[in-house]
């Protein structure tokens, strides 16, 4: 197997206020792996630290956010460790990203063709013409129909759909290792959801693309991942194969939130189980483990130890003290 | 066939008509108009704008009594002929008034662009200057700058400039604000884009329309802050034609009832600026490809 392609060792990083007064830790000492063509699911609620861990890898934190600790392990190289210069080349390159809002993703004065030829000339110094019809067949591949006449087209004569397929096909341009989809189909509707997400799988096996998904979508999660992270107030408080994150939750969060997914099967009729409480306060989260006031299997230690991250089974760890032997 | 023949046929026509509709005839007529005027101004002005004599003093319009057509619009206080200073002065204004908007309108996006997507301290000290700028009075500034450099074109047109850019430099800045929240901007740098491409192939595209739309709107001020300084003596030196200064000097007529002195240079400006306007109009629709259509 050899190195993974990504691995995030004790990442930490840390919002600060204007006078440093207030600390938010947004993505708290969290360690993952990802290797090579292969799909990691990161799923939490809203203000869980999702998106800041995806900004963190591509090192686009806001002026307020800082890496305090940690490295990134990006194919053997740390990227905390590469220069601004070095990072851009390796974005859009190397690592590429989708963002939530296909609507907005395009530039509404450029040509189609224009915007999926700009990576490959700015990335590959490709000349003109050779740009164009690599981006021809880019479209193509993203199962645009009559693609020589949508490359001369503006993003206004798309509809929702195609944009974000557009948007894939930009990301995907100059073949990069990696793909960070940051919720690339909450403002899709469901059929051309589906058609996304086959439309990413066909690209990631092409194109041998290793995926980080980031989605609150556990169905999405299901289809498309071959591991999952759940994440809750910064930390990764679950991670494995998803099998056993689906089959043998470890976490009692992990558990509450597969249980308030709605089933077909399910006849009750009842009301769906919701997690009692609200999401911790980042800026002030609960002492120990911060699921704790939530939690339905608290006992006394919960309150005041966070808990450590511990082996269940093969490569499936939980932060929970249950599982501490 | 020979149905589709006539279709065909019938709507050639309509489509030259439509393809005639779709440019800004007027406002291209009047401009194309006064370049033309202010080229040929030596072969069409029927006197020396400069020389007048003071026997033919404010001689009315040629329709009017006592008019003459030698003098078809009238003759000023000092005797000179209306008609060719207006011809004249078209050289003056358009030469002026166009160079002074780009000029500003090039320096204060420039600067709008740079300190909106910059931000930060590049963003602060530009915002100042421009605070500053914009807190000075603007004509007491023009005449202040334009009594130290002195009266010439060339100095006006800095001064004008100078004075004007700031108003550029607000809106953009904001637009780019705006802007570079946009998903596209940020998926540029999530592609890795230097600051530099997004800020010229992503930001400078999208706010040219704002910018086109204040020239247009900044022709007027312009022309009309030519005038004025012209009139107070540090604009374009006096015996050259100017509308403005025409206009200026010609207010002193007025309640005598020598209308001729601020009407006809009045509607020259106001001709200039309307057709800046309706070019503006059509240009922001004709570079948003969004509007394009319709």
């Amino acid at each position: 197997m050899g190195e993974p392609l990504l691995e995030l060792r004790g990442l930490s990083t840390h919002y600060e206020s204007a006078r440093g007064t207030r600390v938010t830790r947004a993505v708290d000492d969290i360690s993952l792996s990802l290797e090579r063509g292969k799909t990691l699911g990161i799923v939490g609620e809203s203000g869980s630290g999702k998106s800041t861990l995806a900004l963190s890898i591509m090192r686009l934190l806001p002026p307020a956010a800082r890496i305090v600790g940690g490295e990134i392990r990006f194919e053997g190289e740390d990227l905390l460790k590469k220069s601004p210069r070095e990072m851009r080349e390796i974005r859009g390159k190397r690592i590429a990203m989708i963002l939530q809002d296909p609507m907005a993703s395009l530039n509404p004065l450029f040509t189609i063709g224009d915007q999926i030829a700009e990576s490959l000339r700015v990335h590959e110094g490709a000349s003109r013409a050779t740009a164009w019809t690599r981006a021809k067949g880019l479209l193509e591949a993203v199962r645009i129909s009559a693609p020589a006449t949508r490359m001369n087209e503006f993003p206004h004569q798309m509809s929702g759909g195609m944009r974000q397929r557009i948007v894939g096909a930009i990301a995907v341009a100059c073949e990069p290792r990696l793909l960070i989809a940051d919720e690339p189909t909450t403002s899709l509707d469901l059929t051309i959801q589906a058609q996304y997400l086959s439309l990413l799988r066909d690209l990631q096996k092409a194109h041998d693309l290793a995926m980080i998904f980031i989605t609150h979508n556990l169905g999405i999660v299901a289809k498309m991942c071959d591991a999952v992270a759940v994440m809750y107030a910064g930390r990764v408080v679950e991670a494995g194969p998803i099998r056993d994150i689906f089959n043998k939750p470890a976490h009692p969060y992990t558990r509450a939130l597969l249980d308030s997914v709605p089933r077909l099967t399910d006849d009750t009729h009842g009301r769906l189980p919701a997690i009692d409480g609200q999401p911790p306060d980042p800026s002030a989260p609960p002492t120990g483990c911060a699921f704790h006031p939530r939690c339905p299997q608290m006992v006394d230690r919960c309150k005041t130890q966070a808990p450590p991250a511990t082996t269940v089974s093969a490569s499936h760890t939980a932060r929970c003290w249950l599982h501490v032997p | 066939m020979n149905a589709s023949t006539a279709v065909v046929v019938a709507e050639l026509p309509r489509r030259a008509t439509r393809r005639l509709a779709s440019y800004p005839v007027v406002p291209l007529a009047i401009i194309a108009c006064m370049v033309f005027i202010a080229i040929a101004a030596d072969v069409l002005a029927p006197h020396n704008p400069e020389v007048g004599s003071l026997a033919m003093r404010f001689r009315p319009p040629a329709w009017q009594a006592g008019g003459s057509a030698t003098h078809l619009l009238g003759t000023d206080h000092l005797g000179r002929d209306v008609l060719s200073r207006l011809l004249f002065g078209a050289r003056v204004s358009l030469v002026v008034g166009f160079t002074a908007v780009v000029v500003a309108g090039i320096l204060g996006i420039a600067l709008g662009i740079t300190a909106g997507y910059l931000g930060g301290w590049v963003d602060e000290v530009i915002m100042r200057l421009t605070d500053t700028w914009l807190a000075l009075p603007a004509l007491t500034f023009a005449i202040f700058l334009a009594a130290v450099m002195g009266p010439s074109e060339m100095n006006i047109i800095i001064v004008l400039a100078c004075v004007y850019w700031t108003r550029y430099a607000r809106v953009i800045r904001g637009e780019v604000l705006s802007l570079k929240e946009r998903e596209f901007v940020r998926l540029a740098i999530i592609a890795g884009c230097s600051r530099l491409t997004i800020m010229r192939r992503h930001i400078l595209p999208n706010v040219l329309n704002s910018a086109i739309v204040l020239a247009t709107l900044m022709l007027g001020v312009v022309v009309v802050t030519e005038a004025a300084l012209s009139f107070l003596g540090v604009g374009v030196p006096p015996p050259k034609p100017a509308w403005g200064l025409m206009l200026a000097d010609g207010k002193r007529g007025l309640m005598a009832g020598y209308w001729w002195l601020t009407v006809l240079p009045g509607l020259c400006i106001m001709l200039l600026v309307l057709a800046a306007n309706l070019l503006g109009d059509w240009l922001r629709v004709k570079l948003d490809p969004q509007l394009r259509q319709l």
